[in-house]
């Protein structure tokens, strides 16, 4: 290829595609910045390490979670804005089994249940841990994703299904009120204190350059369980009959409906596999975190939209890969920005996404 | 059609007599309560100007509102950004000018009032376009993910220290981070009677009231004037958009909900009326965000949490998107009933039980129903916590209504989009060709009047 | 938008006419011989070339027909030429002037006006809303017009003047009598006529039919012909995407052949009756 070509096909790129050479040019800078930053000691690689493992973290956590998101949008073709709460109650619920399993005997039933409401109890107090409590922490997990799936699959028969025919607003809207009743209800019952669930889990510190990244027990657990479901939610829509129906009705419904397709069952599966993995989402963040709050879910829900949209809708490695760039952008914009802006960067990659690549990474609508 | 959409066409008066019917209900039934409990008239007036208050603004909101979503089909779910945008800027522009040592941490420019009002409801459409921009090309849910993303982003933004208090023209001024910012600007009531020099007057007409009130009556004064006054700015919200929906703008931004592509298509810039509605529907959040914080005294980052937003969409629900008269009757009843109702009701049981001890949790409360079927602690908890329920009880109002009634209180009602009614007019006669006045079922066409011998014709394949 | 082609409305209803026609076909000035002007057109989807390299020309005050077999690249070439898609290259000239990109208002606003396959009515909004929606340079689309007080009333004054000549359409369509219904309660061939008189409202040089007659039934067909007819000797210039092939051939005075994104043939529909090029397409080129 001669110059004079890679010239002009660098122009018509810079006519074309306006957006994608200022981004260019952005990301040069920022990571001109950095450079600068490292080469005259001002960031450190340690400190890089730590925020790109917490940004890796997080990615683990909103990819898990926004798998069941990008599920329930393509098929049933609505954002769902009740999802960031049934994290939080996946959550609760999971750490209600927690507490009590780990705490039992050693404080009044009911505290436990609440998981330490008005702070009756604490999880630091009663040592919960991943290698402290496993057996504790196990059964949160499976408690977490089984509430989360009941949750789910209560609230669309009772109330998603009967406006199910109705467009995509209507059962946003609905979806809405969901989240509302659900989060000021949570509220309800467990109070608005954000309560410690964890007592410090031993870490090991990974010498890097100029000083240590620590990687504690908690992360290897996210790291081990969010994987290994991402894993399995691979196989299962490649290798199973119900993996190809669903990918086929995320394509498209009406042809779906017409090849025979049993749909309901598809959206049954829909909402059992993506409310276990939330609700197991929900309980692994606050492991991973250490605290819990009714707001969380909400909270991480934006994130979570953000990165199903940068993946591409409907796609299950969008979410993930998208999970991972808004993490890691959430937590690694403190290297440019006040720390207070970071969940803003995290939006305004998913604005300059939709400029750009309005479909997504992983464009189209198919689940795989 | 519903037996409920004849409710208004049986009032005598039509919406206008509804909407009297309604704001006259809730008026009564919260005098009513008030004199059940021996209110004395200064806790009646205090509660109608209460109720006035909340009725005006939700009001306001959902007016807006409807020109986003009713008439422009933007689904915009990030309105309490747009309305702190509004007061913050307010608050900088028109907050006196910082000195050392006084109450306030920082200080702002100390323009009059109503610059600071204007400046507000610029921020907030020009927040609105540079939302819009990027955003009003994208489908609806995708607009409704960035608008909230932008109002989560607005309250951040004033959370964090880093805009706390910063210098502008060489004064220090600032947003006062997580712990607010004191409004110790004047009185927008004082603001607004010296402007037109009668502030005289309203004083002495708060003399004169101490006949009604004895013991200070200016606060009471003060909230029922401020409650008129935004009553006032409602039908100049309805008599702006009243206008602005029947006019041929109004009548593109009806087929830009509807089909933007044939509004494309017949040569609207639909791009161009989207920012000027949404700019417009934000300027108007942000002047109802300052008509709200504005006699508060403070302002605190976390008072826009998404649930007014919420409760804005709520109350547009109610009454039902696409008509103004709609937003206005769902303004109230939403003010009325799931807003204030709860706490007056809260208020109402403390009144009646003096010295009740709640629990302080759900543990506390829920232990007593289950060892000894005592549901009373359960109840005093329920009746604590009526803030939080209040807002589960909206989410489920907003299912119920979502598959009931989703077009509505009023129904299914579109106001024409004219400046002039479209009956044919008068100086035209039907025309005699083809037309005799028989009303045809199907195809628009009856077989013998088709004057249609073209050559060759019709094939019938 | 300044061209002399398309005088402000309110001049337009102003002529006193007795026939209904007249008072919005005065609009029609086109002067170039051929308006519209395609030139290597191309446009592809991933992998998918839906139309390559299609050059034609539209004579001013003709019935041009453009047909093909499915997939030829007939809906994908009209959303080119009117705007909603953006070609990869080629020109589209109109009146003399490159259009080529523009937006689809701003195609629209120099006088070429499209209908769409499934007939798009406003379903919310009466067939009078429909109506007065189309006509061009409204006043009262300024935001502050129609708002400020006595400013609105030169906004009123036109929407009378507008109001008057949709009325004129009406009665020439002989959808009067459906004035005030929700377009969404019309029936499928009412839409069709509302969508035609719709565009017609907008004072265009040219139009551009996407199969007008698709599910309309035969009698209301026939009315819908006639009125193309008399408007084309009105001097409107027609496009007109069809599938029936009969029905382009015995109406239209030159016909345009798509196959496979390339124009294959064009000519007087007896010439294309004739040619084997066009049979082999229809008989085999369905792929």
């Amino acid at each position: 290829m001669g110059i004079a070509e890679t010239y002009s096909r660098g122009r018509e790129f810079a006519i074309e595609r306006p957006f994608a050479l200022v981004l260019g040019v952005i990301a040069a800078v920022l990571l001109g910045d950095l450079l600068l930053g490292l080469a005259t000691g001002q960031t450190q690689f340690a400190d890089i390490g730590t925020l790109v493992w917490d940004g890796l973290m997080r990615g683990l956590v909103i990819g898990l979670a926004g798998i069941g998101l990008s599920m329930t949008y393509s098929i049933l073709n609505f954002a769902n804005f009740a999802h960031g709460d049934y994290i939080t109650a996946g959550a609760f619920s999971g750490w209600a089994t927690t507490y009590l399993i780990a705490g039992l005997g050693r404080a009044d039933i009911g505290a436990l249940l609440l998981v330490g409401a008005g702070g009756s109890v604490y999880g630091g107090t009663i040592g919960i841990g991943m290698l402290s409590t496993p057996l504790a922490v196990v059964a949160g997990i499976v408690v977490a994703g089984a509430f989360a799936i009941a949750l789910s699959l209560g609230v669309d028969r009772f109330i998603f299904k009967p406006v199910r025919n109705e467009d995509g607003i209507t059962l946003l809207i609905t979806s809405i009120g969901v989240a509302f009743a659900l989060r000021y209800l949570m509220q309800f019952v467990f109070g608005s204190d954000v309560r410690g669930t964890t007592a410090q889990p031993p870490s090991i510190g990974l010498y890097l350059i100029d000083g240590t990244v620590f990687i504690d027990a908690h992360d290897i657990t996210l790291l081990v369980i969010a994987s290994g479901l991402m894993i399995g939610v691979h196989l299962l829509l490649q290798r199973t009959k119900l993996g190809k129906a669903m990918r086929a009705m995320a394509d498209n419904q009406d042809l779906a409906l017409i090849t025979g397709i049993p749909t309901e069952r598809v959206v049954r599966s829909t909402w059992i596999i993506g409310g276990g993995l939330t609700g197991i989402a929900g309980y692994m963040f606050i492991l991973w975190k250490g605290t819990l709050g009714f707001n969380d879910g909400w909270l991480l829900l934006l994130l979570i939209f953000a990165a199903v949209i940068l993946g591409g809708i409907g796609s299950i490695y969008g979410a993930i890969t998208g999970g991972l760039v808004i993490g890691l952008t959430a937590s690694m914009a403190v290297l440019w920005i006040p720390s207070a802006f970071a969940r803003a960067a995290a939006f305004v990659v998913m604005i300059v996404i939709l400029l750009v690549k309005p479909s997504g990474l992983f464009s189209g609508r198919s689940t795989a | 059609m519903s037996v409920r959409d004849d409710i208004a066409a049986r009032i005598p008066g039509g919406d206008a007599g509804l909407i009297v019917l309604i704001l006259a209900s809730a008026y009564l039934l919260y005098i009513l309560a008030g004199i059940g409990l021996g209110y004395d008239l200064r806790g009646q007036l205090n509660s109608i100007a209460t109720l006035t208050f909340y009725i005006g603004i939700f009001a306001m909101l959902s007016l807006a509102l409807n020109l986003h979503w009713g008439y422009t089909g933007l689904f915009n779910i990030g309105i309490v950004g747009f309305m702190a945008v509004g007061v913050y800027v307010m608050a900088l522009v028109s907050k006196p000018v910082f000195v050392a040592g006084g109450a306030a941490q920082v200080g702002g420019l100390g323009l009059p009032l109503w610059v600071g009002i204007i400046a507000g409801m610029l921020a907030a459409a020009i927040l609105g376009l540079v939302v819009a921009l990027p955003a009003l090309r994208l489908r609806a849910d995708y607009l409704a993910i960035v608008t909230i993303a932008m109002s989560e982003i607005v309250r951040f933004s004033f959370l964090s220290g880093n805009l706390q208090e910063f210098n502008l023209f060489g004064t220090k001024v600032g947003f006062g981070g997580g712990s607010g910012l004191i409004l110790d600007f004047v009185p927008p009531l004082e603001a607004l009677f010296r402007s037109v020099g009668l502030w005289g007057v309203y004083l002495g007409f708060v003399e004169a009231f101490q006949a009604i009130v004895p013991r200070n009556p200016k606060p009471v004064v003060d909230g029922l004037i401020y409650g008129a006054l935004l009553l006032g700015f409602v039908a100049v919200y309805f008599w702006l958009l009243k206008r602005t929906g029947e006019s041929p703008f109004g009548r593109v931004l009806k087929a830009i909900r509807e089909d933007e592509d044939v509004a494309n298509a017949l040569g609207k810039n639909t791009d161009g009326f989207k920012i000027k509605s949404f700019m417009l529907g934000c300027a108007l959040m942000g002047l109802a965000g300052i008509l709200w914080l504005m006699p508060q005294g403070a302002v605190t980052p976390n008072f826009f949490r998404p649930r007014v937003t919420f409760f804005v969409w709520i109350a547009l629900i109610i009454g039902g998107a696409g008509s103004n008269t709609g937003s206005v009757l769902g303004g109230a009843v939403f003010a009325a009933v799931l807003y204030q109702g709860p706490r007056y009701f809260q208020n109402l049981v403390g009144t009646v039980f003096p010295n009740l001890d709640s629990p302080s949790g759900f543990g506390q409360a829920i232990s007593p129903l289950i060892s000894q079927f005592d549901p009373v602690p359960l109840l005093l908890y329920t009746v604590d916590s009526i803030r939080q329920l209040q807002l589960v009880v909206m989410g489920l109002v907003l299912i119920w209504l979502m598959h009931n009634r989703p077009e509505g209180l009023l129904g299914h009602r579109k106001e024409t989009a004219s400046v002039i009614s479209l009956d044919r007019p008068k100086s035209m006669t039907a025309a005699d060709g083809g037309t005799d006045g028989e009303v045809r079922t199907d195809g628009g066409v009856t077989e013998d009047d088709s004057t249609a011998a073209v050559e060759g014709g019709a094939s019938d394949e | 938008m300044s061209d002399a082609a398309n005088p402000p409305v309110d001049d337009v209803a102003n002529e006193g006419n007795d026939d209904a026609l007249g008072a919005f076909a005065s609009g029609v000035e086109t002067t170039e011989q051929f308006p519209l002007q395609v030139e290597g057109l191309r446009k592809s989807f991933g992998g998918i070339t839906a139309v390559d390299g299609a050059s034609f020309e539209v004579e001013a005050g003709t019935l041009t027909g453009l047909i093909g077999p499915n997939g030829a690249g007939k809906s994908t070439t009209f959303n080119l030429i009117t705007g909603m898609l953006k070609p990869d290259s080629g020109t589209v000239t109109f009146n003399g002037e490159d259009i080529t990109g523009l937006e689809p208002h701003e195609i629209a606003n120099r006088g070429m006006v499209r209908t769409f396959q499934i007939a798009r009515e406003l379903s919310d909004m009466t067939v009078l809303e429909n109506m007065m929606l189309a006509p061009k340079q409204q006043r009262g689309e300024k935001l502050w017009r129609s708002v400020a007080p006595v400013v609105r009333d030169d906004v009123r004054e036109q929407e009378e003047e507008l109001l008057e000549r949709v009325w004129e359409v009406l009665d020439f369509f002989d959808i009067d009598h459906i004035a005030h219904e929700y377009a969404g309660n019309l029936s499928g061939g009412q839409r069709k006529l509302l969508e035609m008189a719709r565009a017609l409202l907008t004072d265009p040089d040219m139009l551009l039919l996407d199969e007008p007659f698709a599910g309309v039934n035969p009698t209301l067909e026939k009315k819908l012909l006639t009125h193309i007819h008399e408007l084309r000797e009105q001097g409107y210039t027609f496009l007109l995407v069809e599938h029936d092939m009969d029905l382009i051939m015995n109406n239209c005075e030159h016909v345009i052949v798509l196959h496979q994104g390339k124009v294959l043939t064009e000519g007087t529909p007896d010439d294309i009756r004739s040619n084997e090029d066009v049979i082999e397409a229809y008989l085999g080129g369905n792929v």
